[in-house]
């Protein structure tokens, strides 16, 4: 049986902060939180052995909840701060949080590269499709035609999908899930932390505040409710056509496939390097 | 008094009596934590969170809660804990 939440008040948050905490009622950041202390528990980690980093944003304020190693960072520079933590110390277990803009906006090169290097990371990216915490001005990921302060009269662009980005990057491990599906979500964070490799978890989150309230959508019942209704899992997303597939959300493992570590093949470049007596150069 | 009879007079007076290995929780909330989001009364299987007038939840109909700790794992503020509930047992607990 998985910790229970009042084990969790005892065990991992930081008494010294002022609780509740500071998202808005109903936010998802809340389930997200619970969700990665469930799969943290669920694999019996240390608490020293665990490293958070988090960027700027709703989203950043996750870390300083937390009674672990922790991290808050500049705006998108999660993962590289965790990059760096990772080199200096392979045997923690890094997890950097991340928010849509903070991984695809600002932090997107990063993301991207940190991917196609394949470093033995967690990144958890809660994507509400929208800047929250700044006003609500529009992200990459805010859908076509959608409202926000800085597109009134509807989004011109389209919209990123951040697990797909993740998958073509090379990342060895891409799943995605909603705020609704948070036994799920423990459980793809379970196998993302396992995982060795780039691992990428993307949580589509609700912010009824500043996107919801602008288009319609309800508050956070709603939104989880919509949340309910549209998604389908991997396997059934196969046997659907396309037109089907307009507006679901596809939950599950989109990719888990074996490739080269970045640490593994660096050690393996300096034991080399040792063997020719540091004479590398002919 | 056997425990028997003692579950026909409950029956009599119209309490709920669960049978033998059926489990009983209780929930349990923090009500300083808690955000009024409606989020556990929305989604309540049984149906048995309501909300009082400013939306705080409370519990309606303890007995009928099945343990599924949908509310539990989906309160974004960490306010509510599902747990196990013994009844009592002894026959002087018997009002």
């Amino acid at each position: 049986m998985r910790i229970s939440v009042e084990q969790i008040r005892r065990k991992y948050l930081r008494h010294d902060k002022k609780f509740p905490h500071v998202w808005c009622p109903g936010c998802g950041n809340g389930i997200v939180m619970g969700a990665l202390l469930r799969a943290i528990d669920g694999l019996s980690l240390p608490k020293d052995e665990v490293v958070l980093a988090s960027g700027i944003g709703c989203s950043g304020r996750m870390p300083t909840y937390l009674d672990f190693n922790t991290l808050h960072t500049t705006h998108g520079r999660a993962l590289t701060f965790a990059t760096g933590i990772k080199l200096a110390k392979p045997s923690l277990n890094v997890i950097a949080i991340m928010g849509d803009g903070d991984a695809s906006a600002i932090g997107g090169n990063h993301f991207i590269h940190a991917a196609r290097r394949n470093l033995n990371l967690t990144a958890i990216i809660i994507n509400n499709s929208i800047y929250g915490m700044t006003g609500g001005q529009y992200s990459p990921t805010t859908p076509f035609g959608s409202k926000s302060t800085t597109s009134v009269h509807g989004h011109i662009e389209q919209a990123f999908s951040i697990a797909e980005l993740a998958v073509t990057s090379g990342a060895g491990f891409v799943a995605r899930s909603t705020v609704y599906h948070a036994e799920l979500m423990a459980h793809l964070i379970e196998m993302a932390i396992e995982k060795v490799g780039f691992s990428v978890v993307e949580v589509i989150s609700n912010c009824h505040v500043q996107y919801g309230r602008r288009n319609q959508l309800g508050g956070a019942v709603e939104m989880l409710q919509s949340y309910k209704d549209n998604a389908v899992t991997v396997k059934r997303a196969t046997s659907l056509t396309e037109e089907e597939l307009e507006g679901k959300i596809t939950i599950g493992v989109l990719a888990d496939r074996e490739m080269p570590i970045s640490t593994e093949e660096y050690e393996k470049v300096r034991q080399r390097a040792k063997e020719r007596g540091g004479n590398v150069g002919c | 008094m056997t425990l028997k009879k003692h579950e026909g007079q409950r029956e009599e007076l119209g309490e709920k009596v669960k049978k033998q290995g059926e489990k009983l929780f209780e929930v349990v909330f923090s009500l300083d934590w808690c955000k009024s989001c409606g989020i556990c009364i929305a989604f309540c299987p049984k149906k048995i969170i309501i909300g009082d007038k400013v939306g705080k939840p409370r519990i309606n109909d303890s007995d009928s809660c099945i343990g599924c700790r949908f509310c539990e794992i989906h309160c974004p503020d960490f306010a509510i804990t599902v747990q196990k509930r013994f009844p009592k047992r002894r026959q002087s607990d018997v009002p």
